[in-house]
């Protein structure tokens, strides 16, 4: 199958290694992975601040660079929420119809990794193998706009060498909230607090998620302490293998 | 009558609890710092989620029953003048009064005289959000008037002299030795000897409320419901304190939101399956009144009804913003969400806190006077699944989010970014390692403000050596 990524602004930018790791992660399972150079952010960080006028552009690009692609994938529950629940709103609120239904459309065919995974290619042992302590902190919105459920899950149980851990408490925001860290960023280091003290209570190696910002927020909190327990996005996990990590 | 042209107005300023003294983001810092508060918020959260999760468990058709809620306030919002017409003429043909309040100073002036006419210097008050809102209690007070709270934790905020925290739990903040010294401070004929055992706080509190009911002649509450075909009012409460007040006085003046009414007698059958497990964690509620008009020789026999818009008309004006106006006050949005969980209620500065607080005081008010209430969230969208009638909290707070003024500094660098970001070679240079390594500093601590307050307590790593476009090019 040829699935176009969409690598989304954070992961190109600061996290390439979850990206580069989906690139690797679908190529193995046989897939052509194919990147439109005109992508650059969905706009949830404009939509979710109060600028909505300046993410129309943002939503028309996204629209433009991935209309003509059968599927689309992005390593973040946050971006495929934001695609799906957001762009045709945006488009709609600002009088374009037609963008707003070819927004649906092209939202209709981006997933999330483990939707894409386990919903279109059909597979949750993707043999990958991880030695590592690791425990799972489902994101807000993978959570409760994707309802992903259990699919990341699905996915890890199935790693070689991976020992699952349970994070207690594991439905509650982590803090990020984008610029909410930012604006709130009290309410957000207390939110943070609560969550590396679940995260501590594994004894994980690893804390994975679907969304490299919430893993930025985490895994900063976890370094400021040096706690020594590291942040990896959910597709280096699945990427790697008996040979090795992902490059 | 006149006819009104123009815009609905907004609740006024300087009346009533809709407005904080400080920014949410300044409140919330002190709130943060007491751990009294966290551990009370994080013990009685946790506590509630637990029970009502438990009971909706039990209902195979709670999605169905929420659906059905939120249908029957969207039509009651389509509805609502037609509605409120027909509860007028249904509470009038049985014997009540009804009086329209445009505002908080209106509905106060109104309840004011009504209680002057009476003579009486004293009224015992139900639980009641909407004269919370319109500060009926200090307008009574300037009136020469002593209101006296009889819901439990009502009292202990009113004895305190302190704000409640909770729609539902107003005394949230407080613990029980913290209460111990509130009642003998504050409470007429307290026994001095009192204790900080529960069961003799409420004992000393039962026996001043019941000489207080027996000698009242005024009571004073809100409505959970008021039904447009019947003409009757419903009061929802787990103490029977409520109860005593609608039922005991010679006089009973309730206080309704504009937005509370419901068509049909027959739609209780949702509301009241969906408010008692959505807010308490329990299966029924344990007291439920219900009045229509007065009835000769049984209870109350003057009953008045005061319709308060207070900014709701304007709330109704607003497309996506009205299905605050929704709400069962049911507090379930409070208890699931982890902001709220952490700062407690006070850090909203309106009697309305927590994730609906958000989205309704800033409707009321007008956005400019309550700008930092719709950031005061993650967009977690625990309280939209947690809602029994599916108010979109987190839609709304992103909306409101766009009426808001914006910081000059957070506008030009939202406008550049959406630019860089419209402009794929313009953004792939901005990208490159070197310019945000200057940029962020050593684990991210030389970025400048606002910004800073990222790395106050959390680390940004080293930006990678090749961004995933440089990578994808040079395979």
């Amino acid at each position: 199958m040829r699935i176009a990524l969409f690598a989304t602004c954070l992961a190109d930018t600061m996290f390439p290694a979850a990206a580069k790791a989906t690139v690797q992660l679908l190529e193995r399972l046989g897939h052509e992975v194919v990147f439109p150079e005109a992508q650059t952010c969905c706009g949830q960080m404009h939509v979710n601040t109060g600028y909505q006028k300046e993410a129309l552009p943002l939503v028309r690009r996204y629209v433009r660079t991935f209309e003509s692609c059968d599927i689309v994938v992005a390593p973040s529950g946050s971006c495929v929420g934001s695609i799906r629940h957001q762009h045709a709103m945006v488009a709609r609120q600002a009088g374009a119809e037609g963008l707003a239904a070819r927004a649906e459309a092209v939202a209709g065919r981006t997933y999330e990794l483990s939707e894409l995974l386990i919903d279109v290619l059909k597979i949750e042992d993707v043999g990958a193998y991880y030695p590592h302590r690791v425990t799972y902190h489902p994101t807000c919105h993978s959570l409760r706009i994707l309802r992903v459920g259990d699919r990341p899950l699905r996915l890890l149980r199935q790693v070689r060498g991976l020992d699952l851990v349970e994070l207690s408490a594991a439905e509650q925001c982590c803090g990020f909230g984008g610029t909410f860290a930012v604006k709130n960023a009290d309410t957000s280091t207390a939110m943070l607090a609560d969550k590396m003290r679940h995260v501590l209570d594994t004894g994980a190696d690893v804390c994975t998620a679907g969304d490299v910002s919430c893993l930025m927020h985490i895994g900063g909190g976890l370094s400021r302490l040096r706690t020594g327990v590291r942040t990896v996005h959910l597709a280096e996990i699945l990427a790697s293998t008996e040979n090795g990590g992902p490059a | 009558m006149t006819t009104f042209l123009g815009m609905p107005a907004y609740a006024p300023r300087g009346v009533g609890q809709l407005r904080g003294d400080e920014p949410f983001p300044q409140a919330a810092r002190t709130a943060l710092a007491n751990p009294q508060l966290r551990r009370n918020l994080q013990h009685a959260t946790t506590t509630i989620r637990g029970k009502s999760g438990r009971v909706i468990a039990e209902l195979p058709d709670w999605e169905e029953l929420r659906s059905a809620g939120s249908a029957l306030k969207a039509y009651t919002m389509a509805n609502l003048p037609r509605l409120l017409e027909q509860l007028e003429e249904k509470v009038t043909a049985a014997g009540g009064v009804v009086h329209w309040a445009a505002d908080a100073d209106e509905a106060n002036r109104i309840v004011t005289d009504l209680v002057r006419a009476t003579g009486e210097k004293r009224v015992i008050k139900v639980k009641s959000m909407a004269t919370q809102e319109i500060g009926l209690n200090e307008a009574l007070e300037a009136a020469g008037i002593t209101p006296v709270e009889t819901d439990l934790a009502e009292l202990i905020v009113q004895l305190g002299n302190d704000k409640p925290s909770h729609i539902l739990v107003p005394a949230i903040h407080r613990n029980r030795s913290e209460i111990r010294e509130i009642f003998l401070e504050a409470m007429p004929g307290v026994d001095p000897e009192l204790t900080d055992e529960p069961t003799v706080l409420a004992g000393a509190a039962r026996r001043y409320l019941r000489e207080t009911f027996l000698n009242t002649s005024v009571a004073v509450s809100g409505a959970n419901f008021g039904i447009a075909e019947t003409g009757t009012l419903t009061v929802v409460e787990s103490e029977g304190n409520g109860r005593m007040c609608l039922t005991l006085p010679d006089t009973l003046i309730t206080v309704m939101g504009i937005e509370k009414v419901v068509p049909t007698w027959q739609d209780l059958e949702v509301f009241l399956q969906l408010l008692p497990r959505a807010s308490t964690g329990e299966r029924m509620n344990p007291y439920t009144s219900m009045w229509t008009g007065v009835t000769p020789g049984d209870g109350p026999q003057n009953f008045h009804l005061v319709l308060l818009d207070n900014g709701r008309t304007a709330v109704l004006s607003d497309e996506i913003g009205r299905q605050a106006l929704h709400c069962i006050r049911c507090s379930a949005c409070l208890n699931v969400c982890p902001v709220y969980e952490r700062t407690g209620g006070h850090a909203y500065g309106s009697v309305y806190p927590g994730p609906i607080g958000a989205v309704l005081s800033p409707q009321l008010t007008g956005v400019e006077d309550n700008a930092s209430l719709p950031y005061a969230s993650s967009l977690c969208g625990a309280c939209f699944d947690a809602c029994p009638v599916k108010i979109d909290i987190p839609a709304i707070l992103v909306h409101l989010r766009n009426q808001v003024s914006h910081p000059r500094a957070e506008r030009a660098a939202m406008a550049a970014a959406a630019y860089t970001m419209d402009r794929p070679k313009l953004y792939a240079r901005a990208q490159r390692a070197a310019k945000l390594s200057k940029l962020l500093g050593k684990r991210g601590r030389g970025l400048p403000p606002p910004l800073n307050a990222w790395s106050a307590s959390r680390d940004l790593p080293a930006p990678p050596e090749e961004t995933f476009r440089d990578w994808w090019r040079g395979r």
